[in-house]
Protein backbone atom coordinates (compact mmCIF):
# COMPACT_ATOMS: atom_id res chain seq x y z
CA UNK A 1 0.00 0.00 0.00
CA UNK A 2 2.89 2.34 0.82
CA UNK A 3 4.46 1.52 -2.56
CA UNK A 4 1.15 2.32 -4.25
CA UNK A 5 0.91 5.72 -2.50
CA UNK A 6 4.50 6.55 -3.50
CA UNK A 7 3.84 5.49 -7.12
CA UNK A 8 0.61 7.48 -7.31
CA UNK A 9 1.81 10.74 -5.81
CA UNK A 10 5.55 10.81 -6.53
CA UNK A 11 6.14 8.75 -9.68
CA UNK A 12 3.00 8.89 -11.87
CA UNK A 13 2.75 12.16 -13.82
CA UNK A 14 -0.19 14.50 -13.42
CA UNK A 15 -2.91 14.05 -16.05
CA UNK A 16 -2.80 16.77 -18.73
CA UNK A 17 -6.60 16.99 -18.96
CA UNK A 18 -7.90 16.50 -15.40
CA UNK A 19 -4.86 17.57 -13.40
CA UNK A 20 -4.50 16.46 -9.78
CA UNK A 21 -8.07 15.14 -9.41
CA UNK A 22 -7.17 12.28 -11.80
CA UNK A 23 -5.14 10.79 -8.90
CA UNK A 24 -8.49 9.52 -7.52
CA UNK A 25 -8.54 7.11 -10.49
CA UNK A 26 -5.69 5.05 -8.96
CA UNK A 27 -7.86 4.11 -5.97
CA UNK A 28 -11.37 4.40 -7.40
CA UNK A 29 -10.95 1.94 -10.31
CA UNK A 30 -8.99 -0.75 -8.35
CA UNK A 31 -11.59 -0.52 -5.56
CA UNK A 32 -14.40 -1.02 -8.11
CA UNK A 33 -12.59 -3.99 -9.70
CA UNK A 34 -12.00 -5.44 -6.23
CA UNK A 35 -15.73 -5.09 -5.46
CA UNK A 36 -16.45 -7.08 -8.64
CA UNK A 37 -13.87 -9.67 -7.51
CA UNK A 38 -15.59 -9.94 -4.10
CA UNK A 39 -18.99 -10.47 -5.70
CA UNK A 40 -17.47 -12.93 -8.18
CA UNK A 41 -15.77 -14.92 -5.41
CA UNK A 42 -19.03 -14.89 -3.44
CA UNK A 43 -20.86 -16.33 -6.45
CA UNK A 44 -18.18 -19.00 -6.98
CA UNK A 45 -18.46 -20.06 -3.32
CA UNK A 46 -22.27 -19.98 -3.66
CA UNK A 47 -21.96 -22.40 -6.57
CA UNK A 48 -19.85 -24.67 -4.33
CA UNK A 49 -22.62 -24.47 -1.68
CA UNK A 50 -25.18 -25.73 -4.17
CA UNK A 51 -22.79 -28.26 -5.67
CA UNK A 52 -21.36 -29.83 -2.50
CA UNK A 53 -23.87 -28.71 0.19
CA UNK A 54 -20.78 -27.68 2.15
CA UNK A 55 -21.58 -25.43 5.11
CA UNK A 56 -18.13 -23.82 5.07
CA UNK A 57 -18.72 -22.46 1.54
CA UNK A 58 -21.80 -20.62 2.75
CA UNK A 59 -19.70 -18.67 5.26
CA UNK A 60 -17.03 -18.04 2.60
CA UNK A 61 -19.65 -16.82 0.12
CA UNK A 62 -21.16 -14.51 2.74
CA UNK A 63 -17.75 -13.08 3.74
CA UNK A 64 -16.74 -12.48 0.10
CA UNK A 65 -20.03 -10.70 -0.66
CA UNK A 66 -19.58 -8.64 2.52
CA UNK A 67 -16.14 -7.51 1.30
CA UNK A 68 -17.60 -6.80 -2.15
CA UNK A 69 -20.27 -4.62 -0.58
CA UNK A 70 -17.73 -2.69 1.54
CA UNK A 71 -15.62 -2.03 -1.56
CA UNK A 72 -18.78 -1.27 -3.54
CA UNK A 73 -19.71 1.45 -1.03
CA UNK A 74 -16.17 2.83 -1.31
CA UNK A 75 -16.46 2.82 -5.12
CA UNK A 76 -19.65 4.89 -4.97
CA UNK A 77 -18.19 7.36 -2.46
CA UNK A 78 -14.82 7.85 -4.19
CA UNK A 79 -16.63 7.98 -7.55
CA UNK A 80 -18.96 10.71 -6.30
CA UNK A 81 -15.99 12.75 -5.07
CA UNK A 82 -14.20 12.31 -8.41
CA UNK A 83 -17.39 13.23 -10.28
CA UNK A 84 -17.69 16.44 -8.25
CA UNK A 85 -14.05 17.30 -8.98
CA UNK A 86 -14.28 16.50 -12.72
CA UNK A 87 -17.89 17.16 -13.77
CA UNK A 88 -19.04 19.51 -11.01
CA UNK A 89 -21.80 17.16 -9.81
CA UNK A 90 -21.80 14.40 -7.17
CA UNK A 91 -23.97 12.08 -9.25
CA UNK A 92 -25.56 11.89 -12.69
CA UNK A 93 -28.38 9.54 -13.63
CA UNK A 94 -27.51 9.79 -17.32
CA UNK A 95 -24.39 7.61 -16.93
CA UNK A 96 -25.24 3.93 -17.39
CA UNK A 97 -22.02 2.86 -15.69
CA UNK A 98 -22.94 4.72 -12.49
CA UNK A 99 -26.57 3.61 -12.42
CA UNK A 100 -25.73 -0.04 -13.13
CA UNK A 101 -23.08 -0.10 -10.43
CA UNK A 102 -25.61 1.37 -8.00
CA UNK A 103 -28.11 -1.35 -9.00
CA UNK A 104 -25.44 -4.02 -8.45
CA UNK A 105 -24.57 -2.54 -5.05
CA UNK A 106 -28.22 -2.34 -3.93
CA UNK A 107 -28.80 -5.89 -5.18
CA UNK A 108 -26.06 -7.15 -2.87
CA UNK A 109 -27.31 -4.96 0.01
CA UNK A 110 -30.62 -6.82 -0.37
CA UNK A 111 -28.64 -10.10 -0.10
CA UNK A 112 -28.02 -9.31 3.58
CA UNK A 113 -31.69 -8.47 4.19
CA UNK A 114 -32.68 -11.79 2.62
CA UNK A 115 -30.05 -13.74 4.53
CA UNK A 116 -30.90 -12.32 7.93
CA UNK A 117 -34.63 -12.72 7.40
CA UNK A 118 -34.20 -16.52 7.23
CA UNK A 119 -33.48 -19.00 10.01
CA UNK A 120 -29.89 -20.35 9.92
CA UNK A 121 -29.69 -23.76 8.29
CA UNK A 122 -29.54 -25.53 4.92
CA UNK A 123 -32.56 -23.61 3.56
CA UNK A 124 -30.91 -20.24 4.22
CA UNK A 125 -27.66 -21.49 2.70
CA UNK A 126 -29.40 -22.60 -0.51
CA UNK A 127 -31.54 -19.46 -0.92
CA UNK A 128 -28.57 -17.15 -0.24
CA UNK A 129 -26.45 -19.11 -2.74
CA UNK A 130 -29.07 -18.87 -5.48
CA UNK A 131 -29.44 -15.11 -4.86
CA UNK A 132 -25.65 -14.61 -4.97
CA UNK A 133 -25.51 -16.47 -8.30
CA UNK A 134 -28.24 -14.27 -9.79
CA UNK A 135 -26.25 -11.17 -8.79
CA UNK A 136 -23.11 -12.25 -10.57
CA UNK A 137 -24.96 -11.87 -13.90
CA UNK A 138 -25.07 -8.11 -13.23
CA UNK A 139 -21.25 -7.84 -13.06
CA UNK A 140 -20.49 -8.13 -16.81
CA UNK A 141 -23.52 -5.93 -17.56
CA UNK A 142 -22.17 -3.26 -15.21
CA UNK A 143 -18.60 -3.67 -16.49
CA UNK A 144 -19.41 -3.50 -20.20
CA UNK A 145 -22.31 -1.04 -19.97
CA UNK A 146 -20.06 1.90 -20.71
CA UNK A 147 -18.85 0.28 -23.93
CA UNK A 148 -22.24 -0.97 -25.05
CA UNK A 149 -24.16 2.25 -24.47
CA UNK A 150 -21.64 4.81 -25.82
CA UNK A 151 -21.56 6.60 -22.49
CA UNK A 152 -19.78 9.89 -23.09
CA UNK A 153 -19.84 11.06 -19.48
CA UNK A 154 -17.95 8.31 -17.71
CA UNK A 155 -14.42 8.03 -19.19
CA UNK A 156 -13.27 4.78 -20.82
CA UNK A 157 -9.62 4.23 -19.96
CA UNK A 158 -9.27 0.57 -20.96
CA UNK A 159 -10.16 0.06 -24.62
CA UNK A 160 -9.43 -2.67 -27.19
CA UNK A 161 -6.25 -0.75 -28.07
CA UNK A 162 -5.04 -1.10 -24.48
CA UNK A 163 -4.90 1.31 -21.53
CA UNK A 164 -5.20 4.97 -22.56
CA UNK A 165 -2.44 6.23 -20.27
CA UNK A 166 1.34 6.43 -20.06
CA UNK A 167 3.44 3.46 -18.96
CA UNK A 168 4.20 5.01 -15.55
CA UNK A 169 0.52 5.73 -14.96
CA UNK A 170 -0.36 2.14 -15.85
CA UNK A 171 2.35 0.79 -13.53
CA UNK A 172 1.02 2.96 -10.68
CA UNK A 173 -2.49 1.67 -11.43
CA UNK A 174 -1.30 -1.97 -11.35
CA UNK A 175 0.58 -1.47 -8.06
CA UNK A 176 -2.49 0.24 -6.53
CA UNK A 177 -4.76 -2.58 -7.75
CA UNK A 178 -2.43 -5.24 -6.29
CA UNK A 179 -2.39 -3.36 -2.96
CA UNK A 180 -6.19 -3.03 -2.85
CA UNK A 181 -6.67 -6.69 -3.81
CA UNK A 182 -4.26 -7.78 -1.06
CA UNK A 183 -6.06 -5.57 1.45
CA UNK A 184 -9.43 -7.04 0.43
CA UNK A 185 -8.11 -10.61 0.64
CA UNK A 186 -6.62 -9.92 4.09
CA UNK A 187 -9.94 -8.46 5.26
CA UNK A 188 -11.76 -11.49 3.82
CA UNK A 189 -9.49 -13.97 5.64
CA UNK A 190 -9.66 -12.09 8.96
CA UNK A 191 -13.45 -11.79 8.77
CA UNK A 192 -13.79 -15.46 7.85
CA UNK A 193 -11.51 -16.53 10.74
CA UNK A 194 -13.61 -14.41 13.14
CA UNK A 195 -16.88 -15.91 11.92
CA UNK A 196 -15.53 -19.48 12.08
CA UNK A 197 -14.19 -18.92 15.62
CA UNK A 198 -17.60 -17.53 16.56
CA UNK A 199 -19.28 -20.70 15.23
CA UNK A 200 -16.78 -23.00 17.02
CA UNK A 201 -17.36 -21.18 20.32
CA UNK A 202 -21.12 -21.49 19.87
CA UNK A 203 -20.80 -25.25 19.30
CA UNK A 204 -18.48 -25.56 22.29
CA UNK A 205 -20.92 -23.66 24.51
CA UNK A 206 -23.76 -25.94 23.44
CA UNK A 207 -21.62 -29.03 24.16
CA UNK A 208 -20.56 -27.77 27.58
CA UNK A 209 -24.00 -26.64 28.71
CA UNK A 210 -25.85 -29.71 27.39
CA UNK B 1 -5.11 24.41 -0.82
CA UNK B 2 -6.81 24.06 -4.22
CA UNK B 3 -10.23 22.47 -4.76
CA UNK B 4 -8.61 19.49 -6.57
CA UNK B 5 -6.30 18.87 -3.61
CA UNK B 6 -9.31 18.89 -1.25
CA UNK B 7 -11.17 16.34 -3.39
CA UNK B 8 -8.14 14.04 -3.69
CA UNK B 9 -7.56 14.24 0.09
CA UNK B 10 -11.27 13.52 0.70
CA UNK B 11 -11.27 10.46 -1.61
CA UNK B 12 -8.16 8.92 -0.05
CA UNK B 13 -9.32 9.95 3.45
CA UNK B 14 -12.63 8.10 3.00
CA UNK B 15 -10.78 4.88 2.15
CA UNK B 16 -8.49 5.33 5.15
CA UNK B 17 -11.44 5.98 7.51
CA UNK B 18 -13.32 2.91 6.16
CA UNK B 19 -10.32 0.67 6.81
CA UNK B 20 -9.85 2.23 10.26
CA UNK B 21 -13.53 1.61 11.16
CA UNK B 22 -13.22 -1.97 9.91
CA UNK B 23 -10.13 -2.52 12.09
CA UNK B 24 -12.00 -1.09 15.10
CA UNK B 25 -14.98 -3.40 14.48
CA UNK B 26 -12.70 -6.44 14.14
CA UNK B 27 -10.81 -5.44 17.31
CA UNK B 28 -14.12 -5.24 19.23
CA UNK B 29 -15.17 -8.63 17.84
CA UNK B 30 -11.82 -10.16 18.79
CA UNK B 31 -12.21 -8.85 22.35
CA UNK B 32 -15.69 -10.42 22.53
CA UNK B 33 -14.39 -13.77 21.23
CA UNK B 34 -11.56 -13.68 23.78
CA UNK B 35 -14.09 -13.03 26.58
CA UNK B 36 -16.34 -15.87 25.39
CA UNK B 37 -13.38 -18.28 25.09
CA UNK B 38 -12.32 -17.40 28.65
CA UNK B 39 -15.88 -18.05 29.91
CA UNK B 40 -15.96 -21.43 28.16
CA UNK B 41 -12.55 -22.37 29.54
CA UNK B 42 -13.86 -21.52 33.03
CA UNK B 43 -16.98 -23.61 32.37
CA UNK B 44 -14.87 -26.56 31.17
CA UNK B 45 -12.63 -26.33 34.26
CA UNK B 46 -15.69 -26.31 36.54
CA UNK B 47 -17.11 -29.41 34.85
CA UNK B 48 -13.86 -31.37 35.03
CA UNK B 49 -14.04 -34.03 37.77
CA UNK B 50 -11.56 -33.58 40.61
CA UNK B 51 -8.43 -35.71 40.10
Amino acid sequence: MAAAIVMIFLVAPEDADQGLSQKIFYFHVPIALTAYAGFGLGAWKALRVLWTRGERYDLESYSAIHQGTIFGALTLITGAIWAKASWGVWWTWSSNQLVLFLVLFLFYCAYFMLRFSLEPGPRRERISAVYALFGVALIPVSFFAIRLANDFIHPTVFTREGPQMTGTMFTAFCVAWAAILMLAYLMYRVELAGKRTDAYLRDLREALTA
Amino acid sequence: VSAAEKYVAAAYGVVFVFVLVWVAIIAAKLARLEREAAELAELARARRPEA
